[in-house]
């Protein structure tokens, strides 16, 4: 039931991760929001620059030497001159909940021309339960003003922790390069008022840009993957670490929503920049589908680290022949985890789900 | 992107358990009035059904279904069922059916929703049950398919089901209902998306629409309630239907869309005068899901009607012994096969 009390700040709790080449000029305009939550912000690309971060933020910052530095030779599995290297930023963190934006993502209105602000709302998504074992036709039913609808199992009405709380953009919508091209006018204008669990054995593509998760649920399944510099693909970080961790939370019940907040996304990439990049995932994503669609893990898998590793596994075994490159992210699948470890020892252990929990 | 749609191809079925339809009627006319009607009323309506002028519409009453499918028979066309006897006589391609309690709502711009263009929107083009697209419907004005969506899923599936939602009253269960007899729905979600496949979901017969053609008989009037009565939260024999489809429509590559178009939905009724008929639609629902999540139909099933039988035969096997009425729904999910094969598909015209 909708609880009456307001959302809490979580502010020791929650950190804000932030990939960047720029400048962190946007943040002025999240302050009001930002302004009590600490920072991460991972430099990419080269580190000799300065990166300006806006007064009166409390902050961490990590370039490339920090990561190498850090990690040592497991900072290959980072990737470089991509902004896939944001997850470096999750594993350093020491918090419990981590919202990660890009740089070019600006404080979006809602219909009645209020600021949105949307870590509150994905902050609420994160501490209220997901129901993926069944679908609720008036969405979130923990909502103000909304329920279960008739003919819900009443056994189904707990629902499951909620791991992910996947946000979308309104003006330049997430669009491949492809799409781009065809429709370089269209903006994302619709305000679609709902939070809905994304059922059970479904996959779906996972945007970076406006993205919260519980990282003691969830946090080792978010490895945005090998991109960028010396990799033959981009733009496909966060749907690859978006497939995993989908397939991890369905195996261990555990929540993803998708839906509120919105945020507006003001910068449009170049689409032949975009192409040259996504091209090889385009293609490659029609294997990658089917792999993770029938992804099976087995019943002894109940951490996210040991459903992680036995992923890397399988992608080693199956998608090998697709290219060579699933070889290497197979392997930096593994590197990952273990650095994760090393830098989180005690989360490791407390990352174990009650027995029967994994499915 | 979406198929043409002329209005000869479109049944309008009202299952009229109030005998008085004027306002309702009336309310509806700027968008019902281009359309052939079928009003199936309640057999248990004592009254004398009063309907405005101006319609191009069929009736049916008790007579007239008696005379269709024989007075014994183990389906019961009273109450909600009443219009899936409208379902059964129609001979169009696409159905669209509201409640008659229930008027055009109004969208988020204050204008009043055509639901009937909005259903048939949703049904004449694709569905995309294989991977979940971020910004909803794909194929609406100003969406697509989201970055990281494989292109050999783009063009999607056959809809074969549009499930609306409802303003004021929500399609709550008794105890939902009362325990906030006071909440209202006044959300308007300005979306359309697919159900994906092997998701189930209740699909309320309040606000539908469908291709006869595709799943005619998947949607049947099969399960009663012992005390099934005349308020929606005292049935369940919809969202009995609305798994029968669903899992059909999976195992038939179809897609089932929900969202929009809202009707707004009358109050009506006491929520906790109805729970205690209700409780027993609550508990059959804990064995109904289990079931209908792990059913599988045989590849050789590639028709409606084959899939019903199907179903039929596993809820006999599976349900039948943990409670006789699922062994009469069963019964009737046969019965409606033979009915559907022979009526269904042979021409027809109402009684005088």
């Amino acid at each position: 039931m909708a609880t009456v009390s307001p959302t809490p700040l979580l502010k020791d709790e929650l950190d804000i991760v932030i990939p960047t080449i720029r400048n962190l000029d946007f943040l002025e305009m999240w302050r009001p929001f930002f302004q009590p939550y600490h920072l991460i912000i991972v430099q990419d690309g080269d580190p000799s620059k300065v990166i300006k971060v806006p007064e009166g933020f409390d902050y961490e910052l990590y370039n490339r030497n920090d990561i190498n530095r850090i990690l040592g030779p497991k900072a290959s599995c980072i990737s470089f001159k991509d902004s896939a290297c944001r997850c470096f930023g999750y594993m350093v963190s020491k918090k419990k909940y981590i919202y990660t934006i890009d740089d070019d993502c600006f404080v979006a209105k809602d219909p009645s021309g209020k600021d949105i602000n949307a870590l509150e709302q994905h902050i609420k998504n994160l501490l209220c339960p997901s129901t993926p074992f069944f679908f609720n036709t008036l969405y979130d039913p923990y909502r103000d003003g909304a329920d279960f609808v008739r003919g819900y199992p009443f056994s189904l009405r707990e629902g499951v922790p909620t791991a992910v709380s996947h946000g979308l953009w309104l003006n330049i919508p997430d669009y491949d390069a492809p799409t781009q091209l065809v429709k370089p006018l269209e903006r994302n204008t619709r305000y679609v008022d709902a939070i809905m669990s994304i059922p059970k054995g479904t996959l779906f593509p996972m945007c970076g840009m406006n993205l919260a998760f519980n990282r003691e649920l969830i946090g080792p399944a978010m490895y945005f993957g090998l991109m960028g510099d010396g990799q033959p693909i981009g733009r496909y970080d966060d749907m690859w670490a978006g497939w995993c961790t989908k397939v991890i939370c369905d195996h261990l019940g555990l929540g993803v929503k998708t839906g509120l907040p919105y945020i507006w996304h003001s910068k449009a990439s170049n689409p032949f920049v975009n192409l040259k990049k996504e091209y090889k995932g385009i293609y490659w994503q029609e294997e990658l589908i089917p792999f993770f669609q029938s992804v099976t893990l087995p019943k002894d898998c109940t951490t996210v680290q040991k459903c992680y590793i036995e992923i890397s596994k399988q992608v080693k075994a199956k998608l090998s022949k697709v290219d060579d490159y699933f070889n290497k992210l197979a392997d930096a699948m593994v590197t990952w985890i273990e650095a994760w470890d090393e830098l989180n020892p005690s989360v490791a252990k407390s990352a174990e789900l009650p027995n029967g929990a994994a499915k | 992107m979406s198929i043409p749609v002329k209005d000869d191809e479109i049944d309008i079925v009202i299952g009229a358990l109030h005998a008085d339809l004027t306002s309702f009627m009336n309310a509806w006319r700027p968008i019902f009035t281009r359309f052939h009607l079928i009003i199936v009323k309640d057999p248990d309506l004592k009254e004398e059904l009063r309907i405005p002028e101006g319609f191009n519409l069929d009736v049916y009453k008790k007579p007239d279904i008696d005379h269709v499918v024989g007075t014994s028979t183990s389906i019961i066309f009273s109450g909600y069922s009443c219009r899936y006897f409208g379902y059964l006589v129609s001979r169009k391609k696409y159905i669209v059916s509201v409640d008659d309690d229930c008027l055009p709502a109004k969208d988020n711009k204050g204008f009043l929703v055509d639901a009937v263009a909005q259903h048939i929107t949703n049904l004449t083009t694709p569905a995309t049950p294989f991977f979940f697209n971020t910004l909803y419907d794909p194929f609406t004005e100003g969406a697509d398919f989201v970055r990281g969506y494989p292109f050999s899923l783009r063009s999607g599936v056959t809809c074969a089901l549009s499930c609306g939602l409802w303003h004021n009253l929500a399609d709550y269960d008794a105890p939902t209902q009362a325990l906030k007899p006071e909440e209202r729905n006044s959300r308007y979600v300005d979306a359309v998306l697919t159900v994906p496949a092997k998701t189930l979901m209740p699909i309320s017969g309040i606000n539908i629409a469908f291709n006869r053609d595709a799943v005619g008989p998947a949607l049947l009037p099969c399960l009663r309630l012992a005390g099934e009565g005349k308020f929606r939260w005292e049935t369940m024999e919809d969202i009995w239907s609305g798994m029968c489809v669903k899992v059909i429509c999976d195992h038939l590559g179809l897609g089932v869309k929900t969202g929009l178009p809202y009707v707004w939905r009358n109050d009506r009724g006491d929520a906790i005068a109805s729970l205690r008929k209700e409780w027993e639609g609550v508990k059959m629902m804990e064995e109904v899901v289990p079931f209908f999540q792990l059913v599988r139909l045989p590849q050789e099933a590639t028709t409606a009607e084959d899939c019903v039988v199907e179903v039929a035969n596993a809820v006999k096997e599976k349900l039948g012994p943990k409670d006789p009425m699922f062994a009469r729904t069963a019964k009737a999910m046969l019965d409606w096969v033979k009915l559907w094969k022979s009526v269904g598909v042979s021409s027809y015209s109402p009684g005088a």
